[in-house]
């Protein structure tokens, strides 16, 4: 059904954090890795070796430079995938029920053997959270790992998304975003999380933790070097060097 | 927005389908037996052409039924049922001026008044989408409907309604043109709070997340020159709206009529590649493309 649940008894998502990405697309690898593996329809790839390749991803990180009015610019690598939306723009424009958001938890997924394909879903995301994929002919999208968090075949400690598990700088955060006392929500508050593009009217339930600042350096210009080329050159010089050497 | 030629197609051809079913429901002009056939065929092949033009950009056309289903939420749902009763119950009325030579006045009336919801339907598609700032405006709707009721009246033969419709089109898409020009910023939605890095200062993109192409650049991040889209413009309005009026004023002539038509069709199809291609979608941002 593509009418939005009132509420969610959960509303699951991801806290990203900017401050501590490297920008190594790890996740990005492990996620296309996953959902090609797993649930739903692989993720294909087209020309993958040729000269325009190109291929479905459902997390993908992006770099920006921040230059503050003064001090110096800052990079920031930014991962992106679909957000949850509590307002999810995506599901209610879906004609067929392919897309729901669920009650339980909030996940929004599609049910691929509904899908059309006819694209207006990704249309309505203002992230670029969705992508058609081109051999299977549906709409793929970041599913939260379903199949990992509730999967009791799996160790403990692997039942979070790929992405969070395989994040070497622990930049990925999962959990419960509804709940005020789970530690997601705790960093949330302490650190001051975001939404993207709150004008859009999607309420997201991922957030994202904005950078720290930076440490300023002090103002005054370092003491100068001491000159090293003002030794003598010629026949003192080779003379200095070899009385040195005795 | 990419440009698709189905989906350019599609709405030319069934906005002017639906637009001569319109005039033909309420009886412009009042024809009967192999006139009337005649008229209907015109309606009913642009129309449905149009409507199967649209399911080539489908990844599943043969799961097409299942977009019937969710009517209460979706408006390219309530696109499909609305054509298909339009269709149903024009055909019912087309049938009986055709074939017994019968006006079921109400028939008529009903099929025009889904004729309208058609179109109507087809441009909400497009204006609920809040991502796309130069569609979503109240005006959409409106030159979605004045094309299809011109388009329409210059097919049906209604030469004094058709001149009057063609100049109110010609107005409703200039002022679209000037609103849409200043939508994306009137938006609010920059790099800035795309990233919600614009408190820490100027943000700009470094690096795009891949190399090569993909499917959100392909579909969203459609980029036409403005000195090419400025011409283009012209071009429409020209071709659309002011050789379609002249023609028309001129001493009544079949082939001058045909030449408006003819005319008009190109000029309403520069008209939507340009709706498409001119669209700005807000995913662009994240890739420093706005
Ligand atoms: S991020 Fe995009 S795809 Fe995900 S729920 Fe929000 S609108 Fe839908
Ligand atoms: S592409 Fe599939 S999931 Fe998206 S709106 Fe169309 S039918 Fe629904």
């Amino acid at each position: 059904m593509t009418a939005l649940p009132e509420t969610t008894q959960r509303q699951l998502g991801l806290v990203i954090d900017l401050d501590t990405c490297v920008g190594c697309h790890a996740c990005v690898i492990s996620c296309k890795g996953w959902n090609t593996e797993n649930y739903g329809a692989p993720l294909s790839d087209q020309d993958p070796y040729g000269a325009d390749p190109s291929g479905t991803f459902l997390n993908r990180v992006h770099s920006y430079e921040v230059q503050p009015p003064d001090g110096a610019a800052q990079l920031v690598h930014f991962p992106k995938s679909c957000l949850h939306c509590h307002d999810a723009p995506c599901v209610t424009v879906c004609p067929t029920g392919a897309s729901y958001k669920r009650t339980e938890d909030g996940i929004v997924l599609v049910n691929e053997s509904d899908c059309i394909g006819c694209g207006l879903c990704a249309w309505a995301c203002p992230y670029g959270a969705r992508e058609l994929d081109l051999a299977a002919g549906v709409m793929k999208k970041c599913t939260l790992c379903i199949d990992r968090i509730y999967n009791e075949n799996l160790p403990e400690e692997d039942r979070v998304p790929a992405c969070v598990r395989t994040c070497p700088a622990g930049a990925r955060h999962f959990g419960d975003l509804g709940d005020p006392d789970s530690d997601v929500s705790k960093l949330v508050v302490e650190r001051g999380g975001m939404d993207l593009m709150p004008e859009q009217g999607t309420r997201p339930v991922n957030k994202y933790l904005p950078p720290r600042l930076k440490d300023q350096i002090g103002t005054a210009p370092a003491a100068p070097m001491p000159d090293v080329t003002d030794q003598p050159g010629g026949f003192l010089g080779w003379l200095d060097k070899a009385l040195e050497k005795l | 927005m990419h440009p698709a030629p189905s989906v350019i197609l599609f709405s030319t051809l069934s906005g002017l389908g639906f637009g001569l079913l319109f005039w033909l429901g309420l009886g412009f002009p009042d024809v009967s037996g192999g006139v009337a056939f005649v008229f209907f065929a015109i309606a009913y092949s642009l129309a449905v052409g149009g409507l199967l033009a649209s399911t080539f950009h489908l990844g599943h056309p043969e799961r097409a039924i299942k977009a019937f289903s969710q009517w209460r939420t979706s408006w390219l749902s309530r696109e499909g049922w609305a054509a298909v009763a339009a269709l149903i119950v024009g055909a019912a009325f087309g049938a009986g001026l055709v074939y017994m030579d019968q006006r079921l006045a109400v028939l008529g009336w009903a099929a025009s008044l889904l004729s309208l919801a058609t179109v109507l339907a087809t441009s909400m598609i497009y204006t609920q989408l809040r991502t796309v700032p130069r569609w979503n405006m109240p005006l959409t709707p409106v030159m979605y409907l004045a094309y299809a009721l011109a388009g329409g009246a210059l097919l049906a033969g209604q030469v004094k309604f058709a001149i009057g419709l063609l100049i109110v089109a010609g107005l409703v898409q200039i002022a679209c043109w000037m609103l849409g020009d200043r939508a994306l910023a009137g938006s609010g939605s920059t790099l800035a709070t795309a990233t919600g890095l614009g408190r820490r200062g100027a943000v700009r993109a470094f690096e795009p997340p891949h190399t090569g192409n993909n499917y959100l650049l392909r579909e969203m991040v459609f980029v036409v020159g403005r000195k090419h889209a400025a011409k283009l413009r012209v071009i429409a309005i020209a071709l659309a709206v002011v050789l379609p009026v002249a023609l028309l004023m001129a001493p009544f002539h079949h082939v001058l009529a045909a030449l408006a038509v003819l005319s008009h069709v190109a000029g309403v199809l520069t008209s939507r590649w340009l709706f498409f291609a001119e669209a700005e979608h807000v995913v662009g941002l994240y890739y420093g493309k706005r």
